[in-house]
């Protein structure tokens, strides 16, 4: 169904981005967050509305909004369409809902900022293109928006700027996003070159162009790798994670909306979106799978060891979503979907709280220093425990149902059957239980080391610490309350309501014996019940001994842990190696020499030795100018004027008949041609035609003259040639 | 007469005012052989009017006079004005075009 709702969704947080960027500076600070908050409230009321109407809509069509189009080149067609299916539509909710709190949440936590008029302009900016992204209807528009994003994540990243670390953070996550979009476009390269259009709902009905082969694999197994690569980047999947928890140098509420809650689940969006095409290419979901199952182990283990709360939170967020890929990767995209909207607000939450209590901690994020905030900030502590006990998956907060949607969803998957890995669901499903337990633990070492005890901090920072205020605790109290029963959407069994919604975007819901599903279940709530225990053991109230102990028994597995894991250096080293190396050569012999040298001063010695030989000419005499001003014109006027002259005599001879030609076929009716075949001097032939015919009456050789007569002009031009006749 | 002829008197008178343009040095005489050229293009359109049987190159030979006495009057200013500042009309010694 046509309507022109759409695009306003996200035109309303373009143009507060555009009025905040070019009027932002000279307007006062409340009436930069009315602008703010007016854009993105807008575009949550246009979703409302939308979404509201998409019932009347065909299911699995929704509702679409062409607005131009983009361009048409060859066979290649594509439309700046919007499309509000049931997937795209959570995700516009997710996104203007989530996004409308955490403007609000900005308003009081960048109160004391100087220039909060900028970070307002981005905040919307990236609203619209990540709203751009989820509804576009072509992989050209959504790439539009993925980029977007990009640059706005970018430019949030390094919001302050004037610290080396912030600019350098935001270089790393654009650059190694540079890397998996590199793998995006590639992906929409073979699929174009596979069914040969760029239109989401086309290239998911055309699933079975995919099986041709292509590499020892299909085409849809390179085309869902590539796109998969791009989800990596965006989504911090190894081996493209590392910008993630670099990314923490931007403002927290960034950090919470983008880093958390919408940008890095793009590529979990992406993947569902495309489900048709991983569908028909098993071995590429497999590997979704594996990577996510790796990258949430990894950076769970990886989270144990961090001593800042952002990082612990953002390798919580990494491991999080290796979730959700395991969820889309096992082909239980309902799922993926489902816990991206849990995480959305369960995680949000967690850095606003993050926020907040650095907020009162006069701007620390150093758990070392914490403790006993528990009564201090009782608010951002209640939704702390509700977001926490999410996280960890104990029932009945939200994210028990969605993470044991996912680990149901691997063990019981029939995505792999027939593959050469049919084992893959339950590896990845007991990697994913192994996540659980590390996720419990290190998020419930968070809350310990926080919240319980007594406070580490020193007197100064002790004097200040202080709740904060009601514009930064409504939208906590709000999030914490979708953390709470965001979970209720996706109740296994008969009333699973999100994953039957999605049914029409990414196919069937996958049915869960509920034998499997009550003993995964026990289970989930065990290694819930088990990580918290064991953190509380090694953290309740403070560090403990075991704690201690541990951490003085493997001091260089800690600090390995702690330097996580040197991924970082590793890449350092290599890039240090592989790129630096023959970028230096290149620098030495194409720029240095080719580009200075040869072409730089090459071209101006060229001219300069050209001037010196052509400066001779310039005596200033006006005699020597005009003497080859008038051979110019002589010349000039010789050709133009030359009529077509008769300059030689064709002859062909057969036996004999002898036929001359003179060629000047073309000229008008004033000429004359006469010719003289015996040599007698009197003309055989003559008339306007330029060919005549002669039959000689015996052998012997002759002249032949041929007079070509203007009439007009009095001129005439007599041609000669020789004939023997046999 | 054939029409050639007059074209032959036309061209020679041409060539000699060309000549005269381009060979001597005194700026007067050179002036002097441009009329000379303009009244050898005269002569040529004569010469085709008359072979035509048609009138416009008469009108055309006047439009020349008119311009040739134009030009004569600039070209007089101009070497006067030069005279003035250089105390000389030779050609050889007026190269203000090198700058």
């Amino acid at each position: 169904m046509e309507t022109r709702l759409l695009h306003l969704i996200p035109l309303f947080p373009f143009a507060g981005a555009l009025t905040l960027f070019l009027f932002g500076r000279g307007m006062r600070r409340p009436n930069v967050h009315l602008v703010a908050i007016t854009a993105i409230a807008g575009a949550f009321i246009a979703t409302v509305l939308a979404f509201s109407r998409l019932h009347e809509a065909a299911h699995a069509t929704g509702l679409t909004d062409h607005v131009w189009t983009w361009f048409s080149s060859g066979s290649l067609k594509v439309d700046v369409t919007l499309r509000m299916d049931a997937l795209s539509g959570v995700m516009c909710l997710i996104i203007t809902f989530i996004g409308t709190l955490i403007h609000i949440y900005s308003t009081g936590y960048m109160s004391h900022e100087k220039d909060h008029a900028r970070f307002f302009s981005y905040l919307n900016l990236f609203c619209g293109a990540m709203l751009v992204l989820v509804l576009g209807d072509s992989l050209p528009v959504m790439f539009v928006g993925w980029e977007g994003v990009g640059l706005c994540s970018y430019l949030l990243i390094g919001f302050w700027y004037d610290v080396k670390a912030n600019a350098d953070a935001g270089k790393k996550a654009f650059i190694t996003n540079r890397v998996g979009d590199f793998g995006f476009l590639l992906g929409m390269f073979l699929i174009f070159q596979a069914v040969g259009t760029l239109d989401i709902p086309s290239v998911n009905g055309a699933a079975a162009a995919f099986t041709a082969p292509l590499w020892g694999q299909t085409i849809g197994f390179w085309a869902a790798l590539f796109l998969f690569i791009g989800a990596c980047g965006k989504s911090a999947q190894i081996p493209l994670y590392v910008w993630l928890p670099d990314a923490m140098a931007g403002p927290t509420p960034v950090s919470a909306l983008i880093h958390a809650a919408t940008m890095v689940t793009a590529g979990v969006y992406m993947v569902a979106r495309m489900h048709a095409l991983f569908m028909v290419a098993p071995l590429a979901l497999a590997i979704v799978a594996l990577v996510g199952a790796l990258t949430a182990l990894f950076a769970a283990i990886i989270g144990f060891a961090q001593n800042d709360f952002k990082k612990v939170l953002a390798y919580s967020t990494v491991s999080q979503l290796g979730f959700m890929f395991v969820g889309v990767g096992t082909a239980n995209f309902g799922s993926g979907v489902f816990h991206l909207m849990t995480h959305a607000f369960f995680k949000a939450g967690l850095f606003l709280c993050a926020g907040s209590v650095m907020h009162a901690m006069s701007g620390s994020g150093d758990i070392t220093k914490m403790g006993g905030l528990k009564k201090l900030t009782p608010w951002t502590h209640g939704v702390f425990l509700v977001c926490w006990l999410a996280i960890c998956g104990v029932p009945p907060f939200s994210g028990f149902f969605s993470k044991d949607a996912i680990v149901a969803g691997a063990f019981a998957t029939h995505a792999f059957e027939g593959t050469s890995v049919p084992w893959m669901g339950s590896v990845v499903g007991v990697m994913l239980l192994a996540a659980a337990l590390c996720t419990a633990f290190y998020m419930s070492r968070l809350y310990f080391l926080v919240f319980s005890g007594e406070s580490r901090a020193d007197d100064e920072t002790k004097r200040h610490i202080h709740e904060s205020p009601m514009e930064m605790v409504g939208p906590l109290v709000v999030l914490a309350g979708g953390a709470l029963l965001s979970g209720f959407l996706g109740v296994p069994g008969s009333r699973n309501w999100l994953a039957h919604w999605l049914e029409p975007s990414v196919g069937p819901e996958l049915h869960i014996a509920p034998m499997t599903e009550y003993a995964l279940m026990a289970v989930s709530t065990g290694v819930a019940a088990l990580g918290i225990v064991l953190a509380f053991v090694f953290y309740g109230g403070g560090y403990r001994d075991p704690a201690i102990r541990f951490a003085q028994s493997m001091p260089g597995f800690v600090q390995l842990v702690r330097d996580k894991f040197r991924v970082d250096e590793m890449y350092a080293f290599l890039i240090t190696w592989l790129v630096k190396r023959p970028a230096r050569l290149l620098f030495w012999v194409v720029d240095r020499f080719l580009i200075d040298k040869v072409l730089v001063h090459g071209s101006a010695a060229v001219v300069d030795v050209a001037g010196r030989l052509t400066r001779s000419l310039q005596t200033g005499d006006s005699q020597r100018y005009l003497a080859g001003f008038a051979i110019g014109v002589a010349a000039l006027v010789y050709i133009a004027t030359r009529p077509p002259q008769p300059h030689e005599l064709r002859l062909k001879v057969e036996g004999t008949i002898v036929e001359a030609d003179v060629g000047t076929g073309a000229v008008g009716g004033d000429i004359l041609y006469e010719f003289d075949f015996d040599g007698d001097g009197k003309a055989d032939r003559s008339g306007k035609t330029p060919v005549q015919r002669f039959v000689y009456e015996g052998s012997g050789r002759y002249t032949i003259t041929a007079v070509v007569r203007d009439t007009k002009w009095d001129t005439s031009t007599t041609l000669v040639k020789k004939v023997t006749v046999k | 007469m054939p029409t050639y002829y007059y074209l032959l008197l036309s061209l020679v008178l041409f060539l000699i005012g060309t000549a005269g343009v381009l060979l001597r040095r005194n700026a007067l005489i050179v002036l002097m052989a441009i009329e000379l050229q303009l009244n050898a293009g005269n002569l040529a359109m004569l010469a085709f009017a008359r072979a035509l049987n048609d009138t416009k190159g008469h009108v055309f030979a006047f439009f020349v006079i008119a311009l040739a006495a134009a030009e004569a009057a600039v070209g007089l200013a101009i070497l006067v004005g030069i005279f003035r500042t250089r105390q000389t009309v030779n050609l050889d010694e007026i190269t203000l075009m090198k700058r």
